[in-house]
């Protein structure tokens, strides 16, 4: 039952309100891209233990997306932030490298 | 025998007898007993039986820990299987049962199961289904079925009511021990907001059983003051017979509150569950005393030794006049002593370790008891009671030096402390080689958002064992958890406890040491789930080293206690058996919730009517009113027929779908998903939604389009409508509307954030009714006011009107084939039109049809319906929907994906039209079976069957389904046998049944 806040209402949203939405950060491939770029872009995912960047949807509240970066081992959350970008922003892989120095994820890091 | 004693009894009321049952016999109490103190106080040793070998069971402790006196309790709608007696208040009238016997508890006939002992050794499950099959079918199912089971299930719905409660506060306490209270009154002291949390009836725990002394005043009466001072205080909130009974992620906590059942007469729910969340949690859980693993140690009268003195001190009650303790540690000398002062014959006192204990040892010998050091229990003999006991020395294989006669025994093995809550969300523990014991790990606390520990262990869940530590130990723990709650911590000193030292305990994994195997096959580790000292070692022979592993393979800890006596007694005994340290081997995962709670409070209020929502459309009471046979789709209620007096509902099916072909029916379409999708790229956005193009849609005009997953597969239909320059109007499948607007909309938010579009869900603000049949028009301009002629409002085209007065949007479509008019108007206006509407069709026979008519007609049309011709894996290109696939576009969701070989696979079974051979009904979901077996030895299938009805309109069955290589096959015959044996037979035609050519629509 984790709490995360909702960058876009303000909310510090509990899980019930959340609904998720896998991981975050996915390259669409599309008509066009190589069968292995579309697989990976269809299946592929990361399963780490430790830092990780999802998608959740404020589904019972005001419906936004928006990502999550948290740790999968220790239930941390290094931050709340827009869905509308590719890659997470610097503050929070600054704050990430503070606490879990040499992280790394996919071509983050 | 088990009695009461004249004296003693601090929880009981003697002025007040209570009467209660057990297996139908009538016996009395006093108030403030518990089931188990009061069936005790009249002799009632045996309360049930063993789950596998139906072995007599007596009751063993006294606590949430007890894992033999599991009862049905009440009869009728409020009778509950498997609940513990020892946690059970007495009240008048109370009805209990034992469970897990037949024809009695005294003469079970599963008893004989003992004789089949050699058949269940660890793991037996496993090695079953390995022996040869008759042996199986013969032997062991007939044993397993009558061994299955632990109680029975109630037959009747739950007459009780149960509730959730939401709270949130600063700091939660779990646990209402001295140490509980003494951390919550050092929290509240700070100002922060402290709820405190107590399983059972009573504040304390089990120091007044205990003693010693607070500050100089006995310890029970220091609690009785901490009680009235945190009672005083605004920011405290305190709940007795609450468990906490779970700690999840970021702070949450589940509080089990048994609100009646110590009193059913009293107003309010049964049970309410706590729903918690808390800056930083106590767990001030206490601790739970092991059993010593000897021969014999499950004969009714074998009792933990502080259980033995709680019954004394508690409820004045005694499981035996001539009693026996064994231990390894000084804590059971008090149970000896306070049964000696109580008048209790204590006839020996069995120390496992050679040079026995300290104070307490002294202070028993004083009393005159007999102690014999170094010596052990070798085996306790007698059947349905405690008999006689063989003393041995610990040191040897359990030879008998003698045997003494007595009717109880008092076993302990130590203590361990209760670290569930504590580990529930991640926290570690550490293992104390002085007490034997894991413990809380401070270094590796559960975290939560900010990273840092958001539970503290207190007193002797905190492996503190001495009033001394216990005390100074809750208030660190009070102090740590404002602090890192964010309240500033009052400075007071701890207060001083007292309590008599203690000698070394000595860690006894098996008594005697070396005990030969005929006494370890009647050494219980598990009581519940019969496991024994020898299942595990054998286990270990087999070649299970993983803890976790053991656990499954020989049940060990998978019984309701989930193993709280025996857990650590069996983890000593598998790393014994590999000759690996305890810690090595490690623990198995603790799991929410600490006891079982009931469904009933996990559902709450959430039962019946308001289970979930109900859908009504704006015609739902007239629908209701004139017969629908209502059909659940999605939360939507929707009229399956409208059944006449003297109908069956096949019945009603069949006219209503005679009726719209041969003159002209009314459907309460409002269901269907409305989703408006505006802004200047709302055009380039449905591009991507479609498979077809929908930006080259003149306003005015109509399109059925498809929708696909990024993956390819279908996932909704409907029709789009173009309103003007920038706005479209999509409808979707009844119950799709929110799914499909999540859809747009996580696109919209996560992929193509940049462009400019705004959906909207309307599904709500309109009612939509569908007038069809050939007479549709004739009603329609009856109505009057606007237009509604074939040139006027050509097929697949919508307009904006008045009709009838009502503000009005007509859309011509049609999923019937019939000419068809959807009309949309505002909510509010839906019954007054569908009124209108009614009595404009009255010259010309309208009939009001529900859902199986809709369907029927479409079938008859060839028309598919996402969720029967389409289930996850289907494409469109399965369906012979091509032509609503753009070959124009670059792009659209699952465009790239239907590219992909196996969506390519020219074998990939497509859609055809089914008819019986004989013009019966083909079976629903039937599979068309082929030439040859498949690698199982089973039919190859070639098709199956995705929609099914009778046609009153064609007079037979017809169908659709999935075959393979389907539409080249027109005019063969397959086969699809049916579950009640017969083989239906059928011809592959074209899915179009009626009206190929399309006119009646188009007229
Ligand atoms: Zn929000």
């Amino acid at each position: 039952m984790l709490i995360l806040h909702c960058p876009y209402c303000g909310v510090d949203a509990d899980e019930t309100e959340l609904s998720p939405g896998g991981e975050a950060h996915l390259k669409r491939f599309g008509p066009g891209s190589s069968d292995e770029d579309f697989q990976d872009y269809l299946f592929a995912r990361e399963n780490p233990r430790g830092v990780h960047f999802e998608r959740w949807r404020h589904a019972a509240g005001c419906g936004k997306w928006f990502h999550a970066a948290r740790s999968t081992d220790t239930l941390e959350v290094f931050g709340t932030y827009s869905a509308q970008t590719t890659e997470p922003p610097k503050e929070i892989c600054d704050r990430i490298s503070g606490k879990r120095p040499g992280w790394t994820w996919r071509l983050f890091g | 025998m088990s009695t009461r004693l004249a004296n003693q009894g601090r929880l009981i009321d003697r002025s007040k007898p209570v009467k209660f049952t057990f297996n139908g016999k009538s016996f009395t109490g006093f108030a403030g007993d518990t089931l188990a103190s009061a069936l005790l106080a009249n002799d009632q040793m045996l309360v049930g039986r063993s789950f596998k070998y139906h072995r007599p069971r007596g009751i063993v402790a006294s606590g949430a820990e007890e894992p033999n006196a599991l009862l049905g309790l009440g009869s009728g709608d409020r009778f509950e299987p498997n609940q513990r007696a020892t946690t059970t208040e007495l009240f008048d009238g109370l009805e209990s049962a034992s469970q897990n016997h037949w024809p009695s508890l005294e003469y079970d006939i599963g008893a004989v199961n003992k004789a089949f002992a050699r058949f269940l050794p660890a793991g037996f499950y496993y090695k079953m289904f390995i022996h040869p099959r008759p042996f199986w079918k013969h032997i062991y199912e007939p044993f397993i079925r009558q061994s299955a089971g632990l109680g029975r299930a109630p037959k009747d719905r739950d007459a009780d009511r149960y509730e959730h409660f939401y709270a949130f506060t600063d700091i939660l306490v779990i646990g209402g021990g001295v140490a509980g209270l003494l951390a919550a009154k050092t929290a509240a002291q700070s100002g922060a907001k402290v709820m405190v949390l107590e399983q059972t009836a009573h504040w304390g725990g089990r120091a007044p059983v205990d003693g010693g002394t607070v500050n100089g005043t006995a310890v029970a009466d220091y609690i009785a003051i901490l009680v009235t001072e945190l009672e005083a205080m605004d920011n405290v909130t305190m709940r007795l017979r609450c468990m906490g009974a779970g700690v999840y992620d970021h702070g949450y906590a589940l509080g089990y509150e048994r609100v009646t059942d110590h009193a059913p007469s009293l107003e309010g729910p049964r049970h309410r569950l706590w729903r918690i969340r808390a800056k930083q949690i106590i767990t001030a859980t206490g601790a739970i005393e092991r059993p010593l693993s000897f021969a014999g140690n499950d004969v009714p009268g074998v009792m933990l030794a502080a259980a033995m003195r709680d019954y004394a001190v508690n409820y004045g009650v005694t499981p035996g006049d001539k009693v026996i303790v064994a231990t390894n540690n000084d804590d059971a000398y008090r149970t000896a002593i306070c049964l000696k002062e109580m008048g209790v014959d204590v006839l020996r006192i069995l120390d496992a370790r050679d040079t026995g204990g300290g104070e307490l040892m002294e202070q028993a010998r004083e009393l005159g008891i007999r102690i014999d050091c170094g010596r052990a229990i070798g085996k306790v003999s007698g059947g349905k009671r405690v008999k006689k006991v063989a003393i041995c020395a610990q040191a040897g294989t359990g030879a008998a030096l003698e045997e003494i006669s007595c009717d109880a025994v008092a076993m302990s093995g130590g203590w361990s402390p209760v670290v569930h809550l504590w580990s529930h969300c991640g926290g570690k523990l550490t293992w104390d080689d002085s007490l034997s014991q894991f413990r809380p790990d401070p270094n590796r606390p559960p975290t939560g958002a900010d990273g840092q520990g958001f539970v503290v262990p207190a007193g002797t869940a905190n492996g503190e064992m001495h009033l001394g530590e216990i005390v100074s130990d809750a208030v660190a723990a009070g102090k740590k958890a404002t602090q890192d709650a964010g309240f500033k911590a009052k400075r007071t000193a701890a207060p001083r406890g007292v309590d008599t030292a203690y000698a070394p305990m000595e860690p006894v994994w098996l008594m005697p040491r070396n005990a030969e195997m005929e006494l370890r096959t009647k050494t219980w580790l598990d009581y519940q789930n019969d496991v024994k000292v020898s299942d595990v070692q054998l286990a270990a022979r087999e070649g299970y080293e993983s803890v976790e592993h053991t656990k499954r393979y020989t049940t060990l800890g998978m019984a309701t206690d989930q193993g709280k006596l025996s857990n650590i007694n069996g983890l000593a005994t598998l790393a014994n058996a590999l000759d690996a340290k305890i810690p090595q081997v490690g623990t198995t995962t603790f799991r929410p919730p600490y006891t079982p709670i009931s469904m009933g409070s996990i559902g709450g209020e959430a039962r019946g009517e308001v289970f979930q929502p109900i859908r009504r459309t704006p015609m739902h009471d007239w629908n209701e009113a004139h017969g629908a046979d209502w059909e659940p789709v999605g939360q939507w209620r929707r009229p399956y027929a409208y059944v006449r007096d003297g109908e069956t509902v096949h019945d009603a099916v069949m006219r209503e779908t005679r009726n719209v072909r041969e003159a002209v029916g009314i459907l309460d379409a409002s269901t269907l998903g409305k989703i408006v999708v505006k802004g200047p790229d709302a055009g380039r956005f449905l591009d991507m939604m479609y498979t077809n193009m929908m930006s080259n849609l003149k306003p005015g005009k109509c399109r059925y389009g498809l929708m696909c997953s990024e993956n390819g597969f279908l996932i909704d239909d409907g029709v789009v409508a173009r309103i003007d320059d920038d706005t479209w109007f999509c409808h979707t499948t009844t119950g799709g509307a929110e799914r499909i607007h999540a859809h747009m909309e996580e696109w919209l938010q996560t992929e193509w954030w940049d462009w400019k579009v705004y959906v909207a869900n309307v599904t709500e603000q309109f009612a939509q009714i569908a007038v069809v049949g050939p007479k549709a028009r004739a009603v329609l301009e009856k109505l009057g006011g606007m237009d509604v002629g074939k040139d006027d409002l050509p097929f697949m085209e919508w307009r904006d009107g008045i009709l009838g007065g009502f503000d009005v949007r007509i859309y011509r479509i049609s999923f019937s084939g019939e000419l068809s008019y959807e009309i949309a108007v505002s909510a509010s206006q839906g019954q007054a039109l569908w009124n209108a509407l009614r009595s404009a069709g009255d010259g010309f026979g309208m009939m009001p049809y529900g859902t199986e008519t809709l369907h029927i007609l479409r079938a008859e049309k060839g028309f598919i319906m996402i969720g029967d011709e389409s289930d996850g894996t289907v494409i469109p290109q399965d369906l012979g929907l091509n032509w609503a696939i753009s070959k124009k576009k670059e792009d659209f969701l699952g465009k790239r994906a239907q590219q992909r070989s196996h969506m390519t696979d020219p074998t990939r079974w497509k859609l055809v039209g089914l008819e019986t051979t004989d013009g019966s009904v083909l079976p629903d979901g039937a599979y068309a079976v082929g030439e040859g077996v498949n690698a199982n030895g089973q039919r190859n299938m070639v098709g199956r069957v995705t929609s099914t009805y009778y046609s009153p309109n064609l007079n037979k069955g017809i169908a659709m389904g999935l075959v393979l290589n389907g539409p080249d096959r027109m005019g063969e015959v397959l086969e699809f046998p049916g579950t009640d044996g017969k083989i239906y037979t059928a011809t592959i035609v074209d899915p179009v049944f009626y009206d190929k050519d399309g006119e009646k629509q188009n007229v």
